[in-house]
């Protein structure tokens, strides 16, 4: 699947707004996500770790950043759907966030050259992602 | 390697203590570890003094057709208070001239010598020269009259998101001063101690390549050191410190 624009991104979660912040419900792939695949990918550092802004139950990496909240039982706290909206443009959630929208390329200006016209995760990374996140339920 | 890898590899290092409050300019210098801040304030393990030493021996080489050194038109003391009020606004160009860019335009116009690229050991060296004389000065440069425009761009620049990431400077050096992304401890991004010594490259480092250094972690396209993009920046980013001492040669992680 092709990168979401902004716009469509925001059409596709328009009405289905959780109470915890925007969800957007459908797997941008057929192939459901593999948890033990998104735990490697979460930690790649060609692909903008989670690790550099988010503690992580995962104590073999050393420093873990401190801008974003731990996400140690972020998969007790939201839905797939709240998930999948966050790691594909967390702008929808909070328009200020530092965070970076990791399967977006509209919007974007003055991105370096190797990195045009690409997005940081792939679909099949986001939703990797997407179900290793799902299985931090405990604390 | 890159350094959007560097920054974002987040190397393996001790955190440094959080500054418990931030407000008006801090020096990155109260961001350092225990250590490193040692290395910079001990002028005998300081290792840009050697560069300091290095730019002082230029200062005086007689160079070019012209057969002159800097020292040939211009006493040490009255260097002093040049670097804290650098960039400025300089008529003959009507652009913004820094203090690279001064000392090519000598060597061009008084000196009849070729011009130094801006890395180079020599230019690192001589405007390291430079901004030690005005060590302990408050940094004060001067952003009405002619040079308001590059000042408005400058700062509209440091607000603007850029790169993959989708960052400015400000999300970084004004709204998170103190956290930590992973092992670096973000500062207030000033430029009062530059050139400064970067420990990770091993060698002194100018203003404009440590705005190439985050722009190119943020996967953003990187201006050229020299720009007027990065001089008008340059030319905010000193206001925005206004009243920091100048601290070069200061030392970073
Ligand atoms: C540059 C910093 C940064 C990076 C990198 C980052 N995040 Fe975030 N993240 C934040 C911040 C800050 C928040 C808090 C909400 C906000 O400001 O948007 C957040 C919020 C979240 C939330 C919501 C948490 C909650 O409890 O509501 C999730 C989920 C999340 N991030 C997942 C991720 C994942 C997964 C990655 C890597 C693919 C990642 N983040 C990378 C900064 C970051
Ligand atoms: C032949 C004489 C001559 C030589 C040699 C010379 N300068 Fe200058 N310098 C001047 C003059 C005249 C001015 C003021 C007008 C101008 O900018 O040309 C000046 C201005 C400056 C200024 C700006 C001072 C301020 O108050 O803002 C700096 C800095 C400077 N020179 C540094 C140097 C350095 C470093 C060298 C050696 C690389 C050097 N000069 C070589 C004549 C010289
Ligand atoms: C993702 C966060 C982030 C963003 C956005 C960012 N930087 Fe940085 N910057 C850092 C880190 C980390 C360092 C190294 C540690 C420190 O001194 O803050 C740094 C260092 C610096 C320094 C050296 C400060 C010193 O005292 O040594 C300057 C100057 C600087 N940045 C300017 C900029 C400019 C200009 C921009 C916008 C083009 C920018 N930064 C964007 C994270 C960031």
């Amino acid at each position: 699947m092709r990168p979401l624009p902004a716009v469509a991104a925001l059409l596709l979660l328009a009405g289905t707004a959780g109470a915890a912040g925007p969800s957007m419900d459908r797997p941008l792939t057929d192939r459901p996500g593999d948890p033990a695949r998104g735990r490697a990918v979460v930690r790649d550092l060609s692909k903008a770790t989670c690790l550099i802004c988010h503690a992580m139950p995962i104590p073999e990496e050393p420093d873990h950043g401190d801008l974003g909240p731990p996400l140690a039982g972020v998969g007790a706290r939201l839905g797939s759907g709240e998930i999948r909206q966050r790691i594909v443009d967390p702008t929808t959630a909070n328009p200020a966030t530092v965070m970076p929208a990791y399967f977006r390329t509209e919007g974007l200006d003055r991105v370096g050259a190797a990195f045009r016209g690409r997005t940081i995760y792939t679909a099949q990374e986001v939703e990797d992602v997407v179900a290793y996140l799902a299985t931090l339920t405990g604390e | 390697m890159r350094a959007a890898l560097l920054l974002l590899a987040g190397l393996a290092l001790v955190a440094p203590p959080v500054p418990a409050q931030i407000d008006g300019p801090r020096s990155g210098a109260d961001f350092l570890t225990p250590d490193t801040r040692t290395l910079q304030d001990d002028d005998f393990l300081n290792p840009g003094l050697f560069a300091v030493e290095e730019g002082r021996a230029l200062w005086n080489r007689v160079e070019g057709a012209a057969g002159q050194a800097c020292a040939s038109c211009h006493a040490e003391a009255d260097m002093r208070g040049v670097a804290a009020r650098h960039p400025v606004f300089d008529p003959a160009t009507g652009g913004l001239v820094d203090l690279a860019g001064r000392v090519n335009a000598m060597r061009r116009e008084h000196m009849g010598a070729p011009e130094l690229p801006r890395e180079s050991q020599a230019m690192l060296a001589l405007t390291a020269f430079l901004g030690f004389q005005s060590r302990g000065m408050p940094m004060a440069v001067e952003i009405d009259g002619p040079a308001r425009p590059f000042f408005e761009a400058g700062r509209e620049d440091w607000f603007r998101r850029r790169g993959q990431l989708n960052l400015s400077c400000a999300q970084c050096h004004d709204d998170l001063a103190g956290r930590r992304l992973r092992g670096d401890t973000i500062s207030q991004g000033q430029v009062n101690g530059m050139p400064f010594y970067r420990l990770m490259w091993r060698t002194m480092a100018s203003r404009h390549r440590m705005f190439e250094w985050c722009e190119t972690s943020l996967r953003a396209e990187p201006r050229a050191a020299g720009s007027a993009e990065y001089l008008a920046l340059e030319l905010y980013v000193a206001w925005r410190g206004r009243g920091l001492p100048v601290e070069t040669p200061a030392v970073r992680r």
